[in-house]
């Protein structure tokens, strides 16, 4: 307990004292002086907003494909599935996660690319890339966070008794409205389990936005670039509370709901 | 409820003293920053210069640019380091480092002896106090160094010598030679007419990358008065800023990894943007059909310095460093392995002349077309004294805008 306060609440702490310091622009050292400047410069600089809100957005709509893609596979997985292929799935599922996260943005900038795997594909209809940037930013998120929305699905449905979905259908119900009225109420705080997670990973990544990014900025990649090239480490702390900001906020609204006590 | 109250009050004192702690590390490297360059000039902190060189450490820490100290590890026949350690017994700790930014903060920590700094993070480290006047004449073949390299902006301050100059070299205008037709000779191929390669067009992602607006501003646009793309006030800095912002609706992606830029010219994302010559080799030798050009306006550049540091624990091996690697020998095998101009130019008499025209090693009139990178600070670099100019920051700050 007392490892868990000094590791997160300290490190959360540094965070926070850092972004009430100051940067002397040109030699690059930390001036110890208490200012609000840096809260300011992001406010102030609708650069900033821009970039924020596009994060959060990026964020949702990763939060939502995934979501969308991964309710009808772990409800295959969870209900229809023989034994044997649901553990033939979940490792399936498990698999990409022992590949390097580099590995996998670097493949699927390989496809994005000009002449890649998807132009391939996408010629006979006259498809092309999308090129490097946001809708390859989305994409590859998706793609990579897509197992932390799919177990914790799979594992809320597996808790729900076969028995209601015979009893949904004894009383008349259709599957689609067993599915809308049964399950998805009960498998709800599973999904908002598995968004808390595509969620919060989509909101600090930087490298993917990197790699398939094209010229595109995220929050993270803005902290990257105060950090490593602009040495200005308490505006990148400062915007690095955003994130912690948005997340609370979310995690707020979500235990409104009751969500969370029923995990 | 006590319990409670108590846990959180040290819960509390665990996180002051961790931040308590935190400002006592990074306090020791503050003391130095009295000058304040930003507004007031540029007056370097007083930090003593050596005299004369005592016995060896037997170990010295460099810091470098990728290629700068080549031991053998990447490639068995690239090798300067060894015969240094054999040579003066000092054994060689090398670190490499990505942006110039990232050798500044390494420098801050004190742990390395020596560094090759370019012009954008030279005056940083002198104003900051993390760099210590060097003793040219403790440099063994110092007046071999071509004279056009010394006492100039980016590696002295009020005639007192910070460095010792390393090799040079220029940003180049790369393209594929398959996609561009006809081949350009003006940057403006990047910026006015960039629209003509839409989607495909790369820059280098740094601030300092703004200075390459700046120039070609400077030739096309006499109304502006830029006579020096690092010394720009905020009329001039929003003139650039806003042809950067039309350049950013063409580009593909910006690039500060060589290998990514490498990759995207050979598949052809893209065709045409600001290079290194090292990068074209590399390309070129994977068979990418690139040509690099030093277009008719001048380039921007780098002019890489020896730098050591204020805090050197190993200062006589560092000195011992800085003299071997501008011998002839070691600047002929590093600007080979780079590809860049030697400092010395009695290096070409190992790589032979074609190298050397190749590089324009002793060739001033085009080393002055080259635009070093130089920090911009608030005191106008051109001599202007009645108008304030921007500063890195304001750069840093503008160069985010830039990428929206």
């Amino acid at each position: 307990m007392l490892w868990l306060g000094v590791a997160y609440l300290a490190a959360l702490g540094a965070l926070f004292v850092t972004s009430l310091w100051a940067q002397n622009d040109f030699t690059g050292e930390i001036e110890r002086v208490w200012t609000f400047d840096n809260f300011r410069q992001l406010w102030d600089f609708p650069v900033y907003r821009t970039i924020a809100f596009r994060t959060i957005g990026i964020a949702a709509l990763v939060t939502a494909i995934d979501a969308l893609l991964a309710f009808p596979i772990a409800l295959y997985m969870a209900k229809v599935a023989s034994p044997r292929v649901r553990r033939l799935m979940v490792i399936a599922v498990l698999m990409p996660l022992w590949a390097s996260y580099l590995v996998k943005a670097y493949a699927w900038r390989g496809m994005f690319s000009e002449g890649g795997l998807i132009d391939w594909l996408g010629s006979p209809f006259g498809l092309h890339s999308p090129g490097y940037g946001l809708a390859a930013t989305t994409i590859t998120l998706a793609y990579l966070w897509l197992p932390y929305m799919i177990l914790p699905i799979f594992a809320g449905l597996e808790r729900v008794p076969d028995s209601l979905f015979e009893a949904s259908g004894d009383l008349g119900a259709g599957s689609f409205t067993t599915i809308r009225r049964v399950v998805l109420p009960m498998a709800f705080p599973a999904v908002v389990a598995g968004s808390i997670f595509t969620f919060s990973l989509s909101l600090g990544d930087y490298i993917a936005v990197t790699i398939v990014g094209g010229a595109g900025q995220l929050i993270g990649t803005v902290v990257y670039a105060n950090v490593g090239s602009a040495n200005n480490l308490p505006f990148a702390a400062a915007f690095a509370t955003v994130p912690v900001v948005v997340m609370l906020i979310y995690l707020a609204a979500v235990r409104r709901t009751g969500a969370l006590e029923n995990l | 409820m006590s319990n409670t109250s108590r846990r959180t009050r040290s819960l509390g004192a665990l996180v002051s003293v961790a931040a308590l702690a935190l400002v006592a590390a990074c306090g020791s490297s503050g003391s130095s920053g009295n000058a304040n360059p930003g507004s007031q000039g540029f007056t370097p902190p007083d930090i003593p210069m050596q005299k004369s060189l005592g016995a060896k450490e037997g170990q010295v820490n460099i810091l470098a640019w990728p290629g700068y100290a080549e031991d053998g590890s990447n490639d068995p026949k690239v090798d300067w380091v060894t015969p240094f350690e054999k040579q003066t017994g000092c054994k060689a700790n090398v670190k490499y480092f990505g942006t110039s930014d990232e050798a500044v903060n390494l420098m801050k920590t004190g742990d390395y002896d020596v560094v090759s700094a370019s012009g954008d993070a030279s005056l940083r480290l002198v104003a900051s106090g993390d760099v210590a006047p060097v003793n040219t004449s403790l440099i063994k073949d110092y007046s071999q160094i071509e004279p056009f390299l010394k006492d100039r902006a980016w590696n002295s301050v009020n005639g007192q010598m910070y460095g010792v100059p390393h090799g040079w070299g220029a940003n180049l205008l790369m393209y594929r030679t398959d996609d561009v037709q006809p081949a350009p000779t003006s940057w403006g191929a990047v910026f006015t007419g960039a629209s003509q390669y839409k989607g495909k067009v790369t820059a280098y992602d740094s601030p300092i990358y703004i200075a390459d607006a700046a120039l070609y501003l400077m030739r096309i646009q006499h109304s502006l008065g830029i006579k020096n793309p690092y010394a720009l006030d905020q009329k001039q800095l929003d003139a650039a800023v806003s042809l950067l912002k039309e350049q950013r609706q063409n580009i593909s992606e910006y690039w500060s990894d060589y290998l990514k830029e490498v990759q995207a010219f050979k598949t052809g994302d893209s065709v045409i943007g600001t290079t290194w010559e090292v990068i074209k080799q590399v390309a070129a030798g994977e068979k990418v059909p690139v040509k690099a050009i030093l277009p008719k306006e001048g380039s921007t550049g780098w002019s890489d310095t020896w730098m050591i540091s204020s805090k050197a624990q190993h200062p006589n091996c560092a000195y011992a460093w800085m003299s071997y690697i501008t011998e002839p020998k070691p600047q002929a095998e590093v600007a080979q392995y780079f590809g860049e101009a030697p400092a010395n130019g009695q290096a070409c008499k190992i790589t032979g002349a074609a190298f050397c025209k190749a590089y324009h090693v002793t060739d001033k009139s085009f080393a002055d077309k080259i635009w070093y990178w130089t920090t911009p600070i608030s005191q106008c670099l051109d001599g202007r004294t009645a108008t304030q100019c921007t500063d890195y920051g304001d750069w840093t700050q503008a160069w985010t805008e830039i990428k929206g």
